[in-house]
């Protein structure tokens, strides 16, 4: 891939971003001509109620899925202009992702689940079990390598998902609801691991329709109505405030 | 992702649906099977007939006559013209042994003589064979040995002639009895015989006296110029001078029998005691064709020289070289080609059986693979979300596909072999029932296991060809929604 001065930077931004579906007749605007801007270590929180387009807007930053129109530069990277495979080693080594549904491989042990993107990114063999113990550990997971997801309880699967983003090092962390399979305490366990990731310098992008847990750590929210953006505010997160609540 | 790793994740995906995985590989199996049974059966039947036809001897040997003898071939209209006309003899053999290709020429010799055997005189056609007859199938069921060496006073007798020897009646044709050594015969191995026969000595020089004058029948005259009294004379003249007859005699040991009869082709001629070549060439043999009119220069001359190759594939050339130096040459090569023909039609015919069970074992992979896909929608989409590109996911549904292909390729040549060998085995059981010596029907050559593997693999790579297409064009975005 070329070598943009501003490769790994790790900042996000859209230019006037569409994402239409059309379904027969109808036409649904997911994302509906967002504009946005997230400096290098930001914690950006997307909030909007379900329905807003705060998937599909993460999706089009995360490389998932291309505009109908708009484009997107991550982390130096015009996505529009990178082909399919282009866009693959972008997700591989530009982004982390994590899902309100954890997504791992149920039939792979936790250690084989994080050294997923390492296999991905043809990391050598030697040294992949060192980052994927070292990624779970970061988790609080370190003890559990041999274990299948279903063993796991919900925090403990989005805690290996979090480490599988991190493991190859990524600038950007984009998470879309991490917290919303799970109850309200581990939650908080999950947005402090987020925090972390903030706090050592990484870009967050927090897809969340609890706004308490982005004012918690988030140092601008972001809210999304019927795929615009309809308001946007800083925030000074006060981490210790959501622990007890939320 | 490196061909290690997608090995690994290929393999861990096989294992996770392993009964249908294994299911699908055994069909692809029960097709190479299939397949590998049908075409070594074709292979072992083609091999057994064309070895047989290829030691019948008929298949690598030019027979060469004169061009303006009758007999074989077609006869070529300007062939007797006088230069184009050459004769026999020792000269064209040497001609023929010098061509490439060539084994050796070996003139026909054969003659009528008296074979004494104890007190009792017989009459029997005598040919010579050459050593290099003894790996032909007529000498294949010989009972005592094949001559020890080329000029050796040995004798193998058809076996008819062997029972009228020994007085015995002639055994009714019995198939179940052929190639069986006969005891009633046994005892006339190591005995000896005595041949009498018509020798053709060569003249002396011109002028001189006759040798052998009182051996032959015939007053010994002087050359052509002596002045013939009749028409008779005019034409025998010339030979008598060139060569004399005389009765000679020689004993032979008998040191073998023949079940088979090497000599079937020629019908009335037929031998029915064989001695060795050179042994033959040396006892000076009257000939039939020491009577035509070339005999005349001196020169022995031969009604008929075989010409044996060290390939059958070199016929035509060979034919057609000898054709060009003035001789009819003729061999049976293109009853074998059709006969070839024949087989690789025959081969065909079974291989497309064969493939049929194969086509329809790689609608099993394809089944299997699309319903892979269905069942890893969100697998595949976590990869790609992971940053999987569309030929990782594509290249990891080619690799299951291929070792599906190559463990059922594996495992249907294992099949295949033991169906054949258990064919062969039932069928040499029955041959074995029926007195027949047992046969090698079906073979499994070397090639044919590895092109079976690879075409196992190819199928396989073909039928994975759609669903890893389809797996690669998964959109991540929609197997991953959450609902
Ligand atoms: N693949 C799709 N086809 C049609 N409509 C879709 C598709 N994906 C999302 N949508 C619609 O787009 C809108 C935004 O969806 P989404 O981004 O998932 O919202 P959120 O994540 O904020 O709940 C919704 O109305 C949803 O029904
Ligand atoms: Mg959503």
């Amino acid at each position: 891939m070329i070598a943009t001065p501003q490769n790994g930077s790790g900042t996000i931004e859209t230019q006037e971003i569409c994402r239409h579906y059309t379904l027969g007749a109808a036409v649904i605007r997911a994302v509906d001509g967002i504009t946005l801007s997230v400096k290098a270590g930001e914690f950006v929180a997307l909030l909007g109620s379900s329905g807003s387009g705060k998937s599909s807007l993460l999706n089009l930053i995360a490389g998932l899925d291309r505009p109908t129109s708009g484009s997107a530069t991550v982390d130096g990277h015009r996505l529009a202009e990178l082909s399919s495979e282009e866009l693959a080693r972008y997700r591989r080594e530009s982004v982390g992702i994590v899902f309100q549904a954890f997504n791992l491989v149920p039939s792979m042990t936790v250690a084989e689940n994080v050294e997923l993107p390492l296999r991905l990114a043809e990391t050598d063999r030697g040294e992949r079990s060192e980052r994927v113990r070292r990624a779970l550990d970061q988790v609080g997971l370190g003890e559990r390598l041999a274990h299948r997801p279903s063993e796991l309880s919900g925090g403990e699967q989005q805690r290996v998902a979090l480490a599988r983003a991190l493991v190859n090092s990524p600038r950007i962390l984009l998470a879309d609801e991490p917290t919303g399979n799970l109850d309200s305490r581990t939650g908080v366990e999950i947005m402090k691991l987020i925090g972390d990731c903030n706090q050592r310098g990484m870009t967050v992008l927090l897809v969340t329709h609890e706004r308490p847990l982005a004012e918690a750590y988030a140092t601008r929210l972001l809210f999304l109505a019927d795929g615009k953006m309809v308001a946007e505010q800083p925030n000074t997160p006060n981490r210790a405030e959501s622990g007890a609540g939320a | 992702m490196k061909a290690p790793d997608l090995l690994e994740l290929a393999v861990r995906n096989l294992r996770e649906s392993v009964l249908r995985n294994s299911l699908t590989t055994l069909g692809i199996g029960v097709g190479v099977a299939s397949l590998v049974a049908m075409v070594s059966l074709g292979i072992g039947l083609q091999q057994n007939t064309t070895r047989r036809l290829e030691r019948s001897g008929l298949f690598d040997t030019v027979m060469v006559t004169r061009a303006d003898a009758g007999g074989f071939g077609p006869r070529r209209r300007n062939a007797s013209t006088a230069e184009n006309q050459r004769v026999l003899d020792d000269n064209a053999r040497r001609d023929f042994a010098a061509l490439p290709g060539v084994l050796e020429a070996v003139p026909d010799i054969r003659t009528v003589a008296q074979i004494r055997y104890g007190d009792k005189p017989h009459r029997a056609m005598v040919a010579a064979v050459p050593m290099s007859a003894h790996d032909r199938e007529a000498f294949e069921n010989l009972q005592g040995s094949f001559f020890s060496s080329g000029s050796a006073g040995e004798a193998i007798l058809q076996k008819s002639f062997a029972e009228e020897l020994l007085n015995l009646s002639p055994e009714p044709a019995d198939e179940s009895e052929a190639g069986k050594p006969s005891p009633e015969l046994q005892p006339l191995l190591g005995k000896e015989l005595v041949m009498s026969y018509a020798a053709r000595l060569s003249a002396p020089k011109a002028g001189s006296a006759q040798i052998a004058s009182g051996a032959s029948h015939s007053p010994a005259t002087s050359q052509e110029a002596s002045a013939p009294a009749n028409s008779t004379d005019a034409e025998l003249n010339p030979l008598l001078a060139a060569f004399s007859v005389a009765p000679e005699t020689r004993t032979l040991r008998i040191v073998g029998i023949l079940t088979a009869d090497p000599d079937a082709v020629r019908g009335v001629g037929r031998a029915r005691v064989f001695v060795p070549q050179d042994f033959a060439e040396g006892l000076q043999l009257m000939l039939p064709s020491d009577l035509g009119s070339d005999a005349a220069a001196g020169e022995r001359t031969y009604l008929e020289i075989s010409v044996r190759l060290r390939h059958p594939e070199d016929v035509p050339r060979v034919e057609e070289s000898i054709r060009r130096m003035g001789f009819n040459a003729f061999s049976i090569l293109d009853a074998s080609r059709s006969v070839q023909t024949a087989f690789r039609i025959f081969d065909i015919f079974l291989a497309v059986f064969g493939s049929l069970a194969l086509a329809v074992a790689s609608l099993g992979i394809v089944n299997t693979l699309v319903m892979a896909i269905l069942e890893r929608r969100r697998e595949i989409g976590i990869l790609k979300a992971l940053g999987a590109s569309d030929m990782d996911v594509k290249l990891l549904f080619f690799v299951e596909a291929g070792a599906m292909g190559v463990v059922g390729g594996v495992l249907g040549v294992a099949m295949g072999w033991t169906i054949g060998k258990i064919i062969n085995i039932g069928v040499n059981f029955y041959l074995h029932r029926q007195n027949v010596p047992p046969q090698t029907l079906w073979l499994v050559p070397w090639w044919l296991v590895f092109l079976a593997v690879g075409f196992s693999i190819f199928v396989s790579f073909v039928s994975g060809l759609y669903p890893a297409a389809r797996a690669a064009k998964l959109d991540p975005v929609r197997a991953l929604r959450y609902e």
